[in-house]
């Protein structure tokens, strides 16, 4: 969301699947304050379309927020909204896991926010393997403050802190969540909707640390300072650089170089953290 | 295990040799507290290691986080969550905090955090005691939003006090502060603790939040709401998360006390600051709790807290063999103020002394309220310093020395 982002009612979007949307249900209305031709509000789309299709219990599925452009995706989210400070989202979601085991947190973060700011609450969060679900909407740049560089950002391009172009060798979340011990893990982007719901359904019935990243493009911010200012520019930019994760198998590091490889990663059991703490509780209550 | 066995568990009834830091993880587990996030740090680390044995034994869940970022950050997690919950660390884990106790201010979240204090600025002293957080305890977040911290000076009130201090974090809906330090965590004492029917009388439970008989749901009253001249605060009950009650979306912004969502009004974002502000220092007379010592025929007034209280009321005592009348306003809870327990003092005395263990952090708050009825300025001495603990002999020095 940039403060330049047109606001008020020439954003009003009727969709069927807006009406699932808690801003809808109090105001009759559902909106978003992205910018036109932003990636977000069609993940947010899909994700209502997931709460409505699998008929979840909302308030057992409450999203905790983090800061960034998707801050204001309440306003087409269904369900109940817990929003937190910049990076936090894993800790304070670990804290609602363990107060109460019934819940299932699903986080969103932004790439700044998950892979810089709040990159050791992800680490460990994966570690533990909380029961959680979080979801990285990478739009390779600082979206919100002004097109700063993310630590995702694509070697070489342009950003508001990166005037001679960025040099510095972007994370990837998807190894860093394997390592970390996340026992769910997929990428996608957003010309995979289709497959990002199903991994995201999946998501909601594994139990452990589910990790699912969507590369998004960002029109305002990343696109008009790389020459994408369009939203299907950046749209196909990003499909364009996407390699389903079969066909990475068989190239080479330098062929996959600056790709994104999407697909589903990573789906393991592995005990969660409450799976460990109810054991003990359990055995002392014996005592 | 129902609810009775769980409440028998958590109180350790009996007398006790306890040490201070495990005297308050008592406190604190006897006061309800059922979730402990925390990370090492000297002189604190028998909170956690105490917390991590006996939490699980009464249902409650011990983290040990990645840093106190993330442990404050699940304490307000669990806190939103219905659970009464807590941390405990020292300074430089104190300062990492600050943010997230600025929001948890904001949001008006009972949570408890305990600050053992060690000698600063930096990586300090690690071992030796100090009160040089008690500024920082208010005024270490962004933004502006008062507090309660409560200063105990033996084991026992290390016991006590913990339960007084989750008390106050429910009935004022305010972040409330334990203050130790080096010196009292690690010292050891005879703590007695009374049967669980006597603690259950003691316990102020989480008060359980009643939708409005026409309300929608997804917007519950949340936040306090003040009259007009901030005279009257009604502080509600909050849904947990996880309940139908719970707000469709509870913001880390300037909110509107009423309806909880995002303003950018001035006049909005200015009544919502004075409200969480005024709601504890406006009734600073309600919330302190104060003692007093042979004040009635006081010419110099002693008034001090946490451990140097200890020393001040030795030196009370041999000041009162010589006949100096000297008397002793202890602060037990140090957040807010008590502006109207020292202005009574200060209108009696003549002078005033203030042992702390910092270069006047109170002092300074003291020095605003010392006038006599007729404006006259009364004076404030200082005997003021940050790592070494007072003797009951400099106090007594210091009063030779301003009666002279
Ligand atoms: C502690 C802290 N530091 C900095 C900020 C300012 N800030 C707000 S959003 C943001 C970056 C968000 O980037 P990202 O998470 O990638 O989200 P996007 O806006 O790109 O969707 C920053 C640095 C903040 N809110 N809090
Ligand atoms: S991510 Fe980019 S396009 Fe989307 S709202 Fe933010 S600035 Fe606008
Ligand atoms: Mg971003």
């Amino acid at each position: 969301m940039s403060y330049s982002a047109p606001r008020g009612k020439e954003n009003i979007t009727p969709h069927p699947y807006g009406t699932n949307t808690q801003m809808y249900k109090l105001m009759g209305f559902p909106f978003t304050m992205f910018c036109k031709g932003c990636g977000y509000g069609s993940i947010a789309q899909a994700i209502c379309r997931v709460f409505k299709e699998e008929n979840l219990q909302e308030e057992l599925f409450p999203f905790i927020i983090n800061i960034g452009c998707y801050s204001s995706m309440p306003t087409v989210l269904p369900g109940k909204i817990l929003m937190t400070l910049h990076g936090r989202g894993i800790a304070v979601a670990t804290g609602v896991k363990m107060a109460n085991p019934k819940l299932k947190p699903i986080s969103i973060h932004g790439d700044g926010d998950l892979l810089s700011i709040g990159t050791n609450h992800f680490i460990h969060g994966a570690r533990r393997n909380v029961d959680m679900i979080v979801i990285l909407l990478n739009n390779n740049i600082y979206g919100m403050t002004g097109g700063q560089h993310a630590p995702t950002t694509p070697m070489g391009s342009k950003t508001s802190t990166t005037p001679y172009r960025y040099g510095e060798k972007p994370i990837d979340s998807v190894e860093l969540a394997k390592v970390s011990g996340a026992t769910y893990i997929a990428r996608w982007n957003t010309s995979t909707m289709r497959e990002f719901m199903k991994s995201f359904k999946k998501a909601l019935h594994h139990k452990g640390f589910s990790f699912i990243e969507i590369v998004s493009q960002c029109p305002t911010q990343f696109g008009n300072k790389n020459a994408l200012p369009k939203a299907l520019d950046g749209f196909n930019f990003i499909k364009n650089n996407s390699v389903r994760i079969n066909k990475a198998k068989d190239m080479s590091s330098e062929e996959l170089k600056g790709k994104y490889i999407i697909g589903e990663h990573l789906d393991i059991d592995r005990p969660t953290l409450w799976d460990r703490k109810s054991e003990i509780i359990e055995k002392l209550k014996e005592k | 295990m129902n609810e009775d066995e769980i409440l028998k568990r958590s109180v350790l009834t009996g007398t006790h040799l306890l040490e201070g830091n495990v005297a308050m993880a008592e406190g604190c587990i006897a006061a309800g507290c059922r979730f402990f996030a925390g990370y090492p740090i000297t002189p604190q680390s028998e909170v956690p290691e105490h917390m991590a044995k006996r939490l699980p034994e009464v249902g409650g869940v011990f983290m040990q986080m990645e840093d106190e970022i993330a442990s404050i950050s699940a304490v307000v997690g669990a806190t939103i969550t219905g659970k009464k919950a807590m941390s405990s660390t020292s300074g430089p884990g104190f300062a990492l905090m600050q943010e997230t106790l600025s929001w948890a201010n904001l949001i008006e979240m009972p949570i408890v955090v305990a600050n053992v204090q060690r000698v600063g600025p930096g990586s300090g002293v690690v071992s030796l005691p100090t009160h040089g957080d008690v500024t920082q305890i208010k005024r270490g977040g962004n933004g502006e939003y008062e507090v309660i911290a409560i200063a105990p000076n033996s084991c026992q009130e290390l016991f006590d006090l913990s339960i007084e201090a989750f008390n106050l974090a429910e009935k004022w809906r305010v972040p409330t502060f334990i203050l130790s330090d080096a010196w009292l965590g690690h010292m050891r004492e005879k703590v007695v603790i009374p049967e669980p029917e006597e603690i259950k009388k003691r316990i102020v439970p989480r008060p359980e939040y009643i939708p409005k008989e026409n309300e929608t749901e997804g917007r519950p009253q949340i936040y306090t709401i003040a009259n007009k001249d901030f005279t009257e605060f009604n502080i509600p009950a909050f849904p947990p998360l996880g309940s139908k009650n719970f707000p469709y979306w509870w913001i880390t912004l300037t909110h509107s006390q009423i309806s909880g969502m995002i303003t950018e009004t001035p006049s909005v974002a200015d009544n919502t600051n004075m409200t969480i502000n005024y709601k504890i220092s406006k009734n600073e007379a309600k919330i302190s709790i104060v003692k007093r010592y042979e004040l009635d025929d006081a010419e110099i007034a002693i008034i001090t807290y946490g451990t140097p209280s200890r020393s001040a009321l030795e030196a009370m005592k041999a000041c009162r063999k010589e006949g100096i009348k000297v008397g002793i306003l202890r602060l037990v809870t140090v957040w807010p103020i008590a502006e109207t327990a020292i202005r009574e003092v200060a209108e009696k005395v003549k002078q005033i002394v203030v042992p702390e263990m910092n270069l006047g952090q109170i002092a300074e708050q003291i020095e605003r309220f010392a006038f006599h009825t007729d404006g006259q300025r009364i004076p404030v001495h200082r005997v003021s310093h940050t790592a070494i603990l007072h003797t009951p002999k400099e106090i007594i020095d210091k009063i030779r020395e301003i009666i002279q």
